[in-house]
């Protein structure tokens, strides 16, 4: 392998790119190497010397993360001390949001963050498999690379951008189509009714939930494209020889297959959807009120730190909003550990079973 | 690589011509409110032209122009929402009032035009305390014999970030309405009984002009510059007033800044028969003790010329321009309490 490489930097040194800052000094050793053999013993000690070098490079790199992630959590959980010190754990429980008063609870925005999420992934999931599904084995030739291309363009889109789609556009048609078919329909329902019922404003968390579903897609899709793609032909070939309907091979062959990087891409899509600011600020109606109907308007925490961090006047009402932030970041941590402890249960499954 | 050499040599050039025009003259650092940042910056540039001297202002919220005051970073801070006079104090610190601006309550009911309805203080406060729900309402149609108002449910907009402007709207609230003041109180961001949040005057319209039956509050440019019809107020004088220029700027002369320490005056529910009841003054705030008493110099100099100067292009802005009584006061607040580190005033005029 090294005497390869040094061939190839030898004819690159003659080039004109220069691929990586270790490189320059690599070649310089590399070519006295083929120049006089007698300090082949110097020049090794040189070569391992800066093999150490980058080693240790490589591992700062990646120990910044941690890091920067221990620098993140510190900094939360000292910026929080002084709401968790006033409020407590009552904090979390309480619906109250009283800059005046000074008395504050994350409950309405953890509640409508949680929600939110729900909602963009009942939708989000079911559309996005949809999406990957008819990608790989249902689409003629001709149409894959427009409709690939066409939700790598969807994911691109700013969030932002969404958001005002979402107010100008959506909201309007969810106002005045959507949700009073909801109302009289789903409305009337014995106990769920209620969740169902309110004023067609077209704002509020379902419309909230409904943005999400659509920024999630294009992430959870693309993912579940790629690891669907991946399943060898001859598996899912075998499978239709034996006489399977389309269903039933991505059922029993591509599902089995793929499902960690299924499971991944879902998570992909609950991450975004957890932490969606913007498009989230402009459609749910920031209102701080707990309320069991999805038409309400109502709060999540990446949107009520949008909205309040810059003018929060005062220790605990700051400190109350690091504290959301902090449990956005701990309920993001939840649902990853989560995840890996299904995949890894998922993979210890499989081992029992063969 | 040569590109990049290249722009590295240009970044070089830039760097020592801003530093070459720095060398002239002082430049001066604020910080805070969102609200005047547009008639600070139209100001700063006329200024800039005339004096040489350049002000670098960020609008990054009234809560950030305290802290940053406070922290002296900044030559001063900016505020929509004055201290207190015990927090002056405190801070060790003055304030003064630069322009005036008008809140206003729009509505989206359809049949209504702009101007037509008229409301009460009280009744605007039952409005957003959610006792009155209907445009029907008795006590709505009282005041409005002959509007068609719909059998329609109100739904209140609201500033969902904290805003100078909620402060103004929610202190005239309070001081019209015993039961606003001491369920709800006036802040930069209040406990809102009912209604849906939009961020900032752009999200609040954007709410009311969607949602049909609504009522929100915005700051008098806004709803000028997108046609949103407006309210007609009764004033505390029992008169039903138009928001315009005239009705602010009566707030601002009718106001008692003389015997309201710290100019610690909220232009809510004023006296005068042309007055409009929702309006507030936008604030400045500097250390009393100056550790760097010739960029306070120039601070007081550039809000000075931005008095005599500045009230065609605060109109021009839709702001109310200090009246001349208020600005001389003012001005003697600075001689008597604005100090260098050897106690020599800074502001001799």
């Amino acid at each position: 392998m090294s005497s390869l490489n040094s061939e190839v930097e030898i004819k690159n040194a003659g080039g004109e790119a220069v691929l990586s800052p270790a490189l320059p000094l690599n070649q310089q050793s590399k070519t006295r190497e083929v120049k006089s053999m007698s300090s082949t013993t110097q020049n090794k000690n040189i070569g391992a010397r800066l093999d150490k070098l980058f080693h240790y490079t490589t591992m700062f790199f990646a120990f910044l993360v941690f890091i920067l992630l221990f620098g993140i959590i510190v900094t939360l959980f000292m910026g929080s001390l002084p709401a968790l010190k006033t409020f407590g754990p009552a904090f979390f429980t309480s619906s109250a949001w009283n800059p005046v008063d000074i008395q504050f609870g994350g409950l309405v925005p953890i509640y409508g963050t949680f929600i939110t999420a729900l909602i963009a992934m009942l939708i989000g999931i079911p559309v996005s498999f949809g999406i990957a599904i008819f990608i790989t084995e249902l689409s003629p030739v001709w149409l894959k690379r427009p409709i690939g291309i066409a939700i790598e363009l969807l994911a691109g889109i700013p969030s932002i951008i969404y958001g005002m789609w979402g107010l100008f556009v959506f909201a309007p048609f969810f106002a005045d189509h959507v949700q009073p078919w909801i109302n009289d329909n789903l409305g009337e329902l014995p106990l769920i009714g209620v969740v169902f019922q309110g004023p067609p404003m077209g704002i509020g968390m379902l419309t909230a939930g409904f943005i999400l579903a659509i920024m999630v897609i294009p992430f959870t899709s693309s993912v579940m494209r790629d690891v669907f793609e991946i399943v060898p032909t001859m598996l899912k070939e075998s499978a239709y020889g034996l006489g399977s309907t389309t269903w039933e091979v991505v059922w029993n062959v591509v599902l089995p297959y793929t499902k960690t990087g299924v499971v991944g891409g879902i998570m992909l899509g609950l991450g975004r959807a957890l932490g969606e600011t913007m498009a989230v600020t402009f459609v749910i109606g920031n209102a701080h009120e707990l309320s069991a109907s999805l038409m309400m308007p109502g709060n999540t925490i990446s949107s009520a730190l949008a909205n309040e961090f810059t003018e929060a006047v005062g220790d605990v009402y700051t400190s109350s909003l690091i504290t959301l932030g902090l449990t956005l970041f701990v309920i993001t941590f939840i649902v990853l550990a989560l995840a890996k402890l299904l995949l890894i249960r998922l993979a210890m499954r499989e081992g029992k079973n063969t | 690589m040569q590109v990049s050499s290249f722009s590295f040599k240009a970044s070089i050039l830039v760097a020592g011509l801003t530093m070459a025009t720095s060398a002239f003259a002082v430049d001066i650092t604020g910080a805070g409110a969102t609200f005047p940042y547009p008639i600070y910056a139209k100001w700063a540039e006329s200024y800039n032209v005339k004096t040489g001297v350049k002000l670098n202002y960020q609008s990054i919220g009234s809560g950030g122009g305290i802290k940053q005051i406070t922290n002296k970073t900044v030559d001063f801070g900016a505020s929509d929402k004055p201290l207190t006079p015990e927090a002056l104090e405190k801070a060790g610190l003055i304030q003064f009032p630069t322009v005036v601006g008008g809140v206003v309550p729009v509505i989206n009911i359809p049949g209504v035009a702009t101007g037509e309805l008229r409301l009460s203080g009280e009744l605007l406060a039952n409005i957003f305390l959610k006792k009155i729900t209907r445009w029907n309402d008795p006590a709505i149609k009282s005041l409005n014999p002959s509007l068609a108002l719909p059998d329609s449910a109100i739904t209140v907009v609201h500033r969902s970030d904290g805003s100078g402007t909620t402060f103004v709207f929610a202190n005239y609230l309070s001081k019209v309405s015993k039961e606003w003041g001491t369920k709800v109180g006036a802040d930069t961001s209040v406990a809102w009984p009912t209604g849906v949040g939009g961020k900032g005057n752009e999200g609040v319209a954007a709410y009311a002009q969607r949602i049909k039956g609504s009522i929100g509050y915005v700051e008098y440019a806004y709803a000028k510059e997108n046609n949103l019809p407006v309210v007609t107020m009764q004033n505390s004088e029992g008169e039903f007033v138009k928001p315009n220029l005239e009705s602010f700027q009566s707030a601002a002369k009718f106001a008692k800044w003389e015997s309201a320490p710290g100019f610690y005056e909220i232009l809510t529910n004023e006296p005068g028969k042309t007055t409009w009841p929702i309006a507030g003054a936008t604030f400045i705030l500097m250390h009393k003790s100056q550790d760097k008493p010739e960029n306070a110099a120039e601070v007081l100099k550039f809000f000075d010329w931005g008095y005599t100067n500045g009230s065609l292009m605060a109109k021009g802005l839709d702001y109310v321009p200090m009246p001349d009584s208020v600005v001389k006061l003012i001005e003697a607040s600075w001689k008597t309490n604005l100090k260098g580190k050897d106690g020599a005033a800074i502001w001799s005029k």
